[in-house]
């Protein structure tokens, strides 16, 4: 067993990005290897420059989003993204695309943020999860 | 624990009003700029810190010094030692 933390990043609101985003950077401050898996939403929300914009939150608790997001300016909360780039830059962080979304959405790792590392499929991801200490579906 | 005043800090962070995992992010980066023997002292208003600072001090092998709680805000002391 690896001490390895895998992450499916599933969804692609705001709310959840921060969780996943905030998990990976204690794991990857605690000396754990972290890697994510982006797929669906999650892969959608790091097309270039969207999460400059994104401003959408769960549906369950949509009423609160506008709140959120007004609070998180007022008190200079990082997003998401830069929650990711400081795990990177303390630890061992892999970001890795789903090829089968890429597929899905005609996109290219060029259309991504260049925080993402590679294109990999489900496959490979699991094989990497089954040898880590735990995986979270965000 | 030592006494705050018995201890030469060489730099301190002001990391008041960051958020969890601020505050410890700092420290981290606060540490690997400082030469090896050097104090750190990060001030935070996160409550987090409290556990994560310390448990991240030990995990990484450094010396920690203490918490100091001031007004509002809490000072996290360690050394680094490698």
């Amino acid at each position: 067993m690896e001490d390895r933390m895998s992450i499916i990043v599933f969804s692609g609101t705001v709310d959840k990005l921060m969780a996943a985003s905030i998990l990976a950077t204690g794991g990857a401050a605690m000396g754990l290897e972290v890697e994510l898996f982006l797929t669906t939403w999650g892969l959608e929300a790091f097309r270039k420059d969207h999460y400059k914009t994104n401003t959408k939150v769960s549906s369950d608790f949509e009423e609160y989003g506008q709140v959120m997001m007004e609070q998180m300016t007022a008190k200079k909360v990082p997003s998401w993204m830069e929650n990711l780039r400081d795990a990177k830059e303390v630890g061992d962080v892999k970001i890795y695309a789903c090829s089968m979304t890429m597929e899905l959405f005609d996109m290219r790792l060029s259309d991504l943020e260049p925080i993402v590392d590679e294109v990999t499929g489900v496959a490979t991801f699991v094989e990497r999860a089954k040898e880590g200490r735990f995986t979270l579906f965000i | 624990m030592p006494d705050l005043k018995e201890i030469m800090i060489d730099k301190e962070i002001d990391a008041r009003g960051s958020f969890c995992p601020g505050p410890l992010m700092e420290l981290i980066r606060g540490m690997k700029a400082l030469p090896v023997g050097g104090v750190l002292a990060v001030l935070s208003s996160d409550p987090g810190s409290a556990k994560d600072i310390p448990a991240w001090v030990q995990k990484a092998k450094h010396d920690y010094l203490g918490t100091f709680p001031e007004q509002g805000y809490t000072r996290f002391v360690a050394r680094k030692t490698h």
